[in-house]
Parts: structure tokens; C-alpha cells; sequence
């Protein structure tokens, strides 16, 4: 059996999760210049507020009304964090000197994460997440689980809201304004401090979105599910061309994509054998980066990362 | 040009937080030395993730343990000894492992060990251990070469470390001891060999194999997977392309849940084979019940509940209220620690009642010739200081959990 055509839907479903996360990264490092390394622990608390929305609701209940319940819990959790984050630990040191933000940033992801797995209930192991009902959808060479039909219809749905956005509304134009030039866009009149804060919470509800994605995919959410993640969505970014929000999606699906396929054929590679599998699948994502980065080092759709120097 | 800088500087932050893992332990108080009114403290240290997602087998270490120090000291066992229990957390990593056996070897009460759960673990234990002649009993422990020496899949053993034992039973025995049973009861001889590249998961597996091949299975796929990731559908799609009816994953349960259930989903028509570390209630609850539903696997010894030796420790269990089940290794730990408790005991009446000087290495001495009738078994060390009882069962998820279907001995 041909094998590729559902290697690449599996590579473009993890891409997609990869992207979403992805976004909150690019667009604050769009804005602000700061790479907000609590974003994977921000994606974490969308699960857990999803978990938290499914077991307040009554048992029994539907998964078809829980679902959107669940997504509004976990986007009000991950937008208070992330907006808490940006008032009290970012604000303050802003106009400060770069790194400060950047360890801030880190030191809280870690705080992040200790936090639930001490104080929510059970969380020192994996918690199971709600499944969706029904069996997988074939079609032709292709299966997609119940669990991943969320996934294919968020992904781009979120996606085209965004652009929507960012492109057609006062605050998605101020956003860019801001972007090009902070100290113009605040004499022009926007508001900047508060386009920042949408920032971040436009950010956070992505990842909580993605959250929500992750759990109905795989079926638990734990503590340090983000970590990795994060890690993996930022390299996302990155690859993309940090600052672009489309790049942040291409990046994501490239990445998802890579890793996928390094998983299921570089070990079929004669001589690769010990290079190949799931296991060096990151190793391969990275390199790809490190590729992608020499030949352009302003990511696959990034324009303007040095000019702001 | 400042950006780019900072680009690069974030990137090499980020290569570094990606080998950091979180780090630190908890500890309960230390201390203690000489009790009151001539009783003596004899401290017994414990090594097992407490917490982290292994912390299910770890809790029921670490209770099972504490039963048997209470058991010990309700009963006064050893005449003018108190025995106290030290319990530390490893997270099963293996660099939080050494450090608490450093701390444990300077605790001078200590006199022997229990744990830790992972055989990458205890890896990093051992030698910090042997170096004071501080006994460490391992519970769970099923890797061969942490007793026989790396070169004993070819007959060549030997024991690297005096002071290690364990009542566990090896994967020298567990794999293929898993890989008749395939073959032989459940036929099935298309496999699919998955392992995390840890010291057990790829030791098991590799073990495996060797048995699978030889009774005539087919190995049609392997792959090597990283247990901190949760996607494995590029996995799953192989395992289902490559038309194997079996898939044996050496790792342990946080992976293997996830790991079955995407098998599964992808529509693979597979049963998942594992070892001890994924005969857990978790296993079943993180790969959902429908998906788990025949899956099996091995774990040591026979079935506690059903062991006559093993009533005792069920009601005392019962009877503590402990908040968490004993797991796959309650057993082994109360006889790890009941293990040290004898070896002391020794040590005391062969010197007049009195726990004499440089006790740790006579502790050691005396557990390489103990013997008693423990919760699973008789428990006793040969010379590599293996468990003698070679005891071990195949359960098989029946209704949404492990039920036992077959007990014997490997006699290959």
C-alpha cells in the first residue's frame, strides 16, 4: 500500500496544530520584538480550560454542545494568562534592555507549568480529554480520525479570520501601523499599548483553539504538553519568517510535514537505518531550519526582520 | 543588525531549554540518627518517581515500602532497631537518581536502598552507591545488564556492582517469555517492534526480537520513537502499511497509550504486545478502553492477588488507607524492602544485638545470602544478585482492564 498520500495529511495535521500555536508567536514578535517563551504554556492552559469547562459540565452531556463550550473556556483561560502576562511581567520592562523580557518570559513559562501541575487537580499525571464519538472518515487512500476533523476545520477558519482582521478592521490596520513603526503609529493617534494587548490575546486564543485540537487529537492534556510544542511551533515561526502570520502557517505545515516524512522514510534510506524514525524526527526538523535559514535567513515568507535594526 | 542577534542568542536559549528538563527534588525530612533509650535508627532510603507521569508506579513503591517499615516496626522485627524510610523523588531521571543517591549515601543511618523504578536509573545509581557499599534493592528494575554487564547477551556476564540487587525479574526472561507467547498462544508472527531508545524500552525489544525471530515470527518493521512527543500518526501509518498483526513496544506507559490508541485509529488490525512498564490501569485509560480492548502485556511474577503469600500485605495495604494502589511493583517493593530489613537483622544478631560498625558493607554481605518467604514469592539473590524466582505472567485487557491469562517461567 502507497503509504505518502496519508503520511502527508498526517504531516499536515501536526502542521496545522504547529501553525496555530505559531501564530501568537509571530504576531507579538511582529509587534513588540519579544519572543514570548510562556506562549507553549499559554497553549497548556487552553487545555486545561477546556478539561476544566468538560468536567463542570454535567455528565453525559454532548460533545457536540460541550465543544463549543469547551473552545470559549479555554480561549477566556488562555487570553487572561496571556494578557496578565503582558500587563504585570512584560509591560513593566518594556523600553528596558531585550533580554529582560526574554528571561521574564521563560521564568514564567516554568512558573506556568509548575503551577498546574501542583495546584490543578490530578495534573501530575496525563488527564484524559473528551473524545470525539464515531469512527474514522476514509477517503480513498486517505483515513482522518474524528479527533483531527476539528483540527482541518479550525486550522483554516482561524486562519482566514485572522487575515480578515489583521487586513480589513481598524485594529488589524493599527496593528500593522504598529508593527512598521511603533513611535509614527503612536503619533498617528493608535492607542499602542492596547494594540499590544490584542496581540497577545489574539495570540492566546489561537493556541487555545489549538489546545482544544490537541486534546481531541490525542486524547490527553498534561502539564507540559507546551513545552515541546512551544519549542517546535516557535521553530515554526522561524521557518516561516518570524513577524509574518502567514509564514507562521506555511512554516507550521512545512515543519509538521518534514518531520513526518523524515519519520516515515529516512530510515528506509539504506545506510540511514540508525538516522531514521520518530525519534530523530526533531533532529531533522532542525536541521531543516538550519537549512532554510542559511539560504534565507528571514524565513520562507519573512521580509523585514533586519530593516528594523 | 540587532534583531538578527537576538534571533540567534533566542535560538541558542532554546537549544539549551531543550536539554534542560525540570529538575529538583522533594524530599521529606532528613535527619535522625540514634533514637531514645537505646534504640538505634535504621534509615531505608527510597528512589522512585513520586512525581511526573510514571509517579502512578512510583507512589506504590514508594506505600508498599512504608508498609513494610511500619510492619517491621509494629512487630519489632529487629530487636532495639527502629527502622525509618527516606523517600525521594527521581522523576524517573536518571540525573535526579544520582543525586538523591549521594544524598542518601551521606545520610549515615541509611543501610540499604529501595529503587528506583527505571533501569536508566539506576544506571546513574549504582556506582555511587557501590563506591559507600550502601545496599540497593531494586523493585522494578528489569534491565540484564545492570546485574550481568553489558556483554551479557552473549554469555559473557558479569556483575559490575556488589551492592545491587532486585526482586525484579530481568528482560532476559520478560521478552521472551512475551515472544512465545505470541507466537505460541495468541499466533500472531508479523511484528512490529517499537522501542524509546531508553535502557528498558530498547533492551526489552531487542530481546524480543532475538526469541520472535527464532520461533519463526516475521519482523516487517521497526521504529524508534521519542516518548516526550505525543504524535505518532506517521508511526502508526507505517505499522499499517506494513501489514504487521502484532506490534511490541518496548517503553513505558505515558508513550505506549498514546502510541496505541493512534495505531489503532489509523485502522491497523494489531494487537499491542509491552512489558511490566505498561501494565498499568493508565496504559488502558490513556489509549481508551475500546482501543486497549486485547491488548497485552508481561509483567513479573504471578498475579498478587492470587498469591496465598500475598494476603497479609493485601489486608495491612487495605488496612493503611494508603491513597494510592500498590501498581505492578507493590509487591516487589514490600519484599525489597522486607529484603534489607532481614539483611539487617542478621547483621545485628551476629553481633550481640548491636548494630556494629561499618554496617553498610555487612548489610550488603548479609542480602547476598538472605532468604524468606516474601509477599510474591520466595525471594532470594544468586550471584549476579537477580531474583531467583523467575516467575512472570501475561494479562491481557479484558473490559477495560488487566486481567491475568497465563503465569509460568521462561524455559528457553
Amino acid at each position: 500500500m502507497n503509504e505518502l498520500p496519508q503520511q502527508l495529511v498526517n504531516g499536515l495535521l501536526l502542521g496545522s496544530m504547529y501553525g496555530l500555536v505559531a501564530v501568537g508567536y509571530t504576531m507579538v514578535y511582529g509587534i513588540v520584538q519579544l519572543i514570548n517563551f510562556a506562549h507553549g504554556e499559554i497553549f497548556m492552559t487552553g487545555g486545561f480550560g477546556a478539561l476544566t469547562v468538560w468536567l463542570i459540565l454535567p455528565g453525559g452531556t454532548s460533545l457536540w454542545i460541550a465543544l463549543p463550550l469547551m473552545i470559549i473556556g479555554a480561549v477566556i483561560v488562555a487570553t487572561t494568562i496571556a494578557v496578565g502576562a503582558e500587563r504585570f511581567a512584560y509591560r513593566p520592562l518594556r523600553g528596558g534592555p531585550r533580554l529582560a523580557p526574554l528571561i521574564t518570559a521563560i521564568g514564567l513559562s516554568l512558573a506556568l507549568q509548575q503551577a498546574v501541575w501542583a495546584w490543578y487537580p490530578e495534573a501530575k499525571s496525563a488527564r484524559t480529554f473528551p473524545q470525539i464519538p464515531g469512527g474514522p472518515i476514509e477517503l480513498g487512500p486517505v483515513t482522518i480520525q474524528t479527533g483531527d476533523v476539528f483540527l482541518v476545520l479550525a486550522a483554516p477558519v482561524c486562519m482566514a479570520f485572522l487575515a480578515f482582521f489583521v487586513m480589513r478592521t481598524r485594529t488589524g490596520r493599527g496593528m500593522q501601523a504598529t508593527a512598521q513603526d511603533p513611535d509614527t503609529a503612536k503619533l498617528m493617534g493608535i492607542n499602542t499599548d492596547r494594540i499590544i494587548v490584542v496581540a497577545f490575546a489574539l495570540g492566546a486564543a489561537f493556541a487555545a483553539v489549538g489546545a482544544v485540537a490537541y486534546g481531541l487529537k490525542y486524547g490527553v492534556v498534561d502539564y507540559k504538553m507546551g513545552f515541546l510544542l512551544g519549542l517546535k511551533a516557535f521553530t515554526a515561526a522561524v521557518l516561516g519568517g518570524i513577524g509574518n502570520i502567514y509564514g507562521a502557517m506555511i512554516g507550521g505545515v512545512v515543519l509538521g510535514v518534514a518531520e513526518t516524512m523524515a519519520t516515515a522514510y529516512i530510515n528506509h534510506i539504506p545506510g540511514m537505518e540508525q538516522l531514521g524514525g520518530q525519534s530523530w524526527a526533531n533532529v531533522w526538523a532542525f536541521v531543516l531550519l538550519i537549512v532554510v535559514l542559511l539560504a534565507r535567513p528571514q524565513g520562507l515568507l519573512g521580509e523585514r526582520v533586519a530593516d528594523r535594526a | 543588525m540587532r534583531n538578527r542577534s537576538l534571533l540567534i542568542l533566542t535560538t541558542a536559549v532554546t537549544a539549551g531549554a531543550l536539554t534542560l528538563t525540570a529538575c529538583g527534588s522533594r524530599d521529606d525530612k532528613g535527619g535522625a540518627g540514634n533514637g531514645d533509650s537505646g534504640n538505634v535508627t535504621v534509615t531505608i532510603g527510597l528512589d522512585a518517581p513520586l512525581t511526573g507521569e510514571l509517579s502512578a508506579l512510583g507512589l506504590g513503591i514508594k506505600n508498599s515500602a512504608d508498609l513494610a517499615v511500619k510492619t517491621a516496626n509494629k512487630k519489632e522485627y529487629v530487636k532495639g532497631v527502629t527502622f525509618k524510610l527516606e523517600s525521594l523523588d527521581d522523576q524517573a531521571q536518571p540525573s535526579s537518581g544520582q543525586q538523591n543517591a549521594t544524598k542518601l549515601v551521606a545520610d549515615k543511618t541509611v543501610l540499604g536502598v529501595v529503587g528506583p523504578l527505571n533501569s536508566g536509573v539506576a544506571e546513574s545509581m549504582q556506582k555511587v552507591f557501590d563506591d559507600a557499599k550502601l545496599a540497593q534493592v531494586s523493585p522494578a528494575n528489569t534491565n540484564p545488564s545492570l546485574s550481568q554487564g553489558t556483554k551479557w547477551a552473549s554469555g559473557d556476564k558479569k556483575r559490575g556492582y556488589k551492592s545491587y540487587f532486585r526482586t525484579a525479574t530481568t528482560d532476559a526472561i520478560q521478552g521472551p517469555f512475551a515472544a512465545q507467547y505470541v507466537v505460541n498462544e495468541a499466533k500472531k508472527t508479523k511484528a512490529f517492534i517499537i522501542d524509546d531508545k531508553k535502557t528498558y524500552g530498547a533492551g526489552l525489544a531487542g530481546t524480543f526480537k532475538g526469541e520472535f525471530e527464532k520461533l519463526g515470527g516475521k519482523v516487517v518493521g521497526t521504529q524508534h520513537i521519542d516518548p516526550e512527543t505525543k504524535d505518532f500518526s506517521a508511526v502508526a501509518t507505517e505499522v499499517k502499511s506494513s501489514g504487521a498483526d502484532v506490534v511490541y513496544y518496548g517503553g513505558e506507559y505515558p508513550a505506549a497509550g498514546p502510541l496505541a490508541k493512534q495505531i489503532k485509529e489509523a485502522g491497523a488490525k494489531v494487537t499491542v504486545v509491552g512489558g511490566d512498564a505498561i501494565f498499568s490501569p493508565e496504559y488502558v485509560k490513556l489509549a481508551g478502553a475500546a482501543a486497549a480492548e486485547g491488548d497485552f502485556a508481561t509483567s513479573v511474577g504471578a498475579p498478587i492477588e492470587q498469591l496465598p503469600s500475598a494476603k497479609e500485605f493485601l489486608a495491612n495495604y487495605k488496612a493503611e488507607n494508603y491513597k494510592e494502589t500498590f501498581e505492578a511493583y507493590g509487591g516487589y517493593a514490600y519484599d525489597s524492602a522486607w529484603a534489607i530489613i532481614e539483611a539487617v537483622k542478621k547483621v545485628v544478631d551476629g553481633n550481640g544485638g548491636k548494630l556494629p560498625d561499618g554496617a553498610r558493607a555487612k548489610v550488603v554481605e548479609a542480602l547476598q545470602g538472605v532468604s524468606f518467604e516474601g509477599v510474591t514469592g520466595k525471594v532470594a539473590f544468586d550471584e549476579f544478585g537477580d531474583t531467583t524466582n523467575k516467575q512472570l505472567t501475561v494479562y491481557k485487557v479484558e473490559g477495560g482492564a488487566f486481567k491475568p491469562v497465563k503465569s509460568g517461567t521462561f524455559g528457553g
